[in-house]
């Protein structure tokens, strides 16, 4: 059976998720075809075409795709996605948003965050924040999932030569428009493809302070998140946010500051290779699992250690 | 005021119903357990609450009626007798009334979203507000799937909702920022941690929901046949992390940082 994965793009090249997505249809096992839906995107399914394990780039270039709006990705992945056996999509805020629909359009059930394949409809998933893993069959003819990308080694942007085929829109039933967008701007790494973290929390006491650890990350080459209560707070916009119901992210290196460890932000982060804490309160959950805690107050320790590395 | 009457007559002076779907789910405080036997988690004596993000979904219903956008709450909750519980809560919270699809079974999100469906069909509210994730399950799927199943437009991971004559436009939180959306109603919206702040329920009002109407019906009532795709093989716990060692100062992090972990 073949597998269709929806890739995230920006029209003109594929990101970062889309290869860890490529990956789990690889483990998955079958010819693997990508989706590419923009508009004036034929850069993305070029750079599409050259990834490692795709047979087949499918290109659905209309106005109708332009935001990969739910309504109208929606349609268009259900009636594609009819033919094949698997339907992937990262999961990110786009992916979650409109794979959910295709499913229920499809009159199946969706398996959210899958972070291993055990078998072609088998896999494990996160559940309860992450305090236990759920192994999940699924009887469904047309199997559906989001793949959390820290679960799966991306495969290579290069070397594959999938032939490209264009496919047409499917016409929008124009519920939903686009009015607007304020994206983050921000010259440091993407928070979930960074390979050092540094996250600020409710110690921080306001956003100014976030400055130490901008200056701390540019010096590390480091992106910068936050835990909800630094952005309930308005200390820093929500795209920080790193948790359960925020980002999830598995760096080499994972800081906290300021954090106190609720087990909606351990969610977000207990993957991380090497976690370092620094709280003022010995007793912060934090500390259970981090490899390296420094028991001090953050407005001390941060400028220091920035003059150190 | 005069904005309210403005929005009243902008939808023509038909009354505004909102639907707000409701779960019970373990309380967000509980550190779950896995049970012995792998089969599942622990949820034997333990709390149990309206999950976080439905209780924001009923105060953004409740802030739309207060601004005299709506006219009528109704909540619903699909699950056990107990989740009455969750309907009282949500009523005292200002909802006017409460439908409990009663059930035993754990229920997987489509057929969920296809009990939603029959109840939206029944009371053609004007918008569906559900949370964006239930906190036990994490699926967040369960608007998009009534999105399809209704066939309307859908604002998932809200944090603005604001409602102008027959359209909604929704800010929805996005991985690369924010990002607003113009639906055309009826619509469904799904709420993120940032949309409000819930109110908390006076006496008063938790007196008052006791008598607000509470209906009870079954699945078959709604001609929605339950089934079931997807099989939980086993629950085993996370790979537990170890506390590691506490460093007695700055330099002493960097140095263990360089040459034991290796990382800088
Ligand atoms: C439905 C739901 C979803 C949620 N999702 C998420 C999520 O995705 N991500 C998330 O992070 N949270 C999430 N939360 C919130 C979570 O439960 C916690 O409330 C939150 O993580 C706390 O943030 P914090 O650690 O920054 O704040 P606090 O718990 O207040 O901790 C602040 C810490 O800073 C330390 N501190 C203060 N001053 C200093 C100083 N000068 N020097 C050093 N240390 C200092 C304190 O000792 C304390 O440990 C969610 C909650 C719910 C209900
Ligand atoms: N059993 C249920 N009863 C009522 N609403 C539900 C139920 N399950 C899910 N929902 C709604 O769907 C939202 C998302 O749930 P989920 O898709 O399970 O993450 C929840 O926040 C509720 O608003």
């Amino acid at each position: 059976m073949s597998i269709l994965v929806i890739a995230e793009h920006d029209n003109s090249a594929v990101n970062a998720a889309t290869l860890n997505t490529v990956a789990a249809a690889k483990a998955i096992g079958g010819d693997v075809t990508l989706l590419v839906a923009g508009l004036d995107c034929a850069s993305a399914a070029e750079a599409a075409a050259k990834v490692e394990g795709v047979a087949k780039v499918l290109v659905a270039d209309d106005a109708a795709y332009q935001y990969q709006l739910a309504e109208a990705m929606g349609d268009l992945v259900a009636e594609l996605g009819k033919d094949y056996g698997h339907i992937l999509a990262p999961a990110t805020t786009t992916g979650k948003d409109f794979l959910p629909r295709a499913a229920a359009l499809l009159d199946v059930n969706m398996i959210s965050e899958i972070i291993s394949v055990v078998s072609a409809d088998t896999f494990t998933r996160p559940i309860y924040a992450g305090n236990a893993i759920a192994t999940v069959q699924t009887s469904d003819s047309i199997k559906v999932a989001t793949v959390r990308a820290t679960g799966f080694d991306p495969v290579s942007a290069e070397g594959g030569s999938a032939s490209v085929e264009t496919v047409s829109a499917i016409s929008d039933k124009g519920i939903s428009a686009f009015v607007g967008e304020e994206l983050a701007k921000s010259d440091r790494p993407e928070l979930t493809a960074a390979s050092i973290v540094i996250s600020g929390g409710r110690g921080m006491q306001n956003g100014e302070n976030f400055e130490m650890l901008y200056k701390l990350a540019d010096k590390l080459g480091a992106a910068v998140g936050a835990s909800r209560a630094a952005v309930d707070a308005g200390f820093v916009p929500n795209d920080m946010q790193v948790g359960q119901t925020g980002k999830i992210v598995a760096p080499d290196l994972y800081v906290a500051v300021g954090i106190s460890g609720a087990i909606q932000h351990l969610a977000g982060m207990k993957d991380s290779k090497v976690i370092v804490a620094i709280n003022k309160d010995e007793e912060a959950p934090i500390f259970q699992v981090a490899d390296y805690g420094l028991v001090a107050d953050l407005f001390e320790a941060i400028p220091e250690l920035e003059s150190k590395v | 005021m005069l904005t309210s009457l403005l929005k009243i007559h902008l939808i023509d002076g038909e009354s505004m119903k909102i639907l707000v779907a409701v779960k019970r789910v373990i309380d967000y405080n509980v550190k779950v357990r896995v049970k012995a036997d792998n089969t599942d988690v622990d949820l034997a004596n333990v709390k149990m609450a309206m999950n976080p993000f439905c209780e924001i979904a009923v105060e953004e219903a409740v802030r739309l009626k207060e601004k005299g956008v709506a006219t009528e709450i109704v909540v619903v909750s699909i699950g056990p007798k107990v989740a009455q519980e969750q309907i009282r809560t949500s009523l005292a919270l200002g909802a006017d009334r409460g439908i409990l699809v009663e059930t035993e079974e754990k229920l997987e999100s489509l057929t969920v979203a296809k009990i939603l469906k029959a109840i939206v069909d029944k009371e053609q509210p004007q918008l569906v507000i559900l949370g964006k994730q239930s906190i036990d399950n994490d699926n967040n799927q369960t608007g998009q799937m009534l999105g399809a199943l209704t066939g309307m437009a859908q604002g998932t991971f809200a944090s603005e909702v604001v409602v102008e004559g027959d359209k909604v436009n929704v800010t929805r939180e996005i991985d690369s920022g924010l990002r607003t959306v113009g639906l055309t109603l009826p619509a469904i919206v799904t709420s993120d941690l940032r949309l409000n702040e819930p109110r908390y329920a006076s006496l008063p009002n938790i007196m008052k929901a006791k008598r607000k109407p509470l209906e009870v019906v079954t699945t078959s009532d709604l001609g929605v046949e339950v089934k079931s795709t997807q099989t939980l093989v086993k629950v085993t716990p996370p790979a537990e992390r170890s506390a590691g060692i506490k460093v007695a100062s700055v330099d002493e992090l960097v140095e263990k940082l360089k040459n034991e972990a290796k990382v800088l």
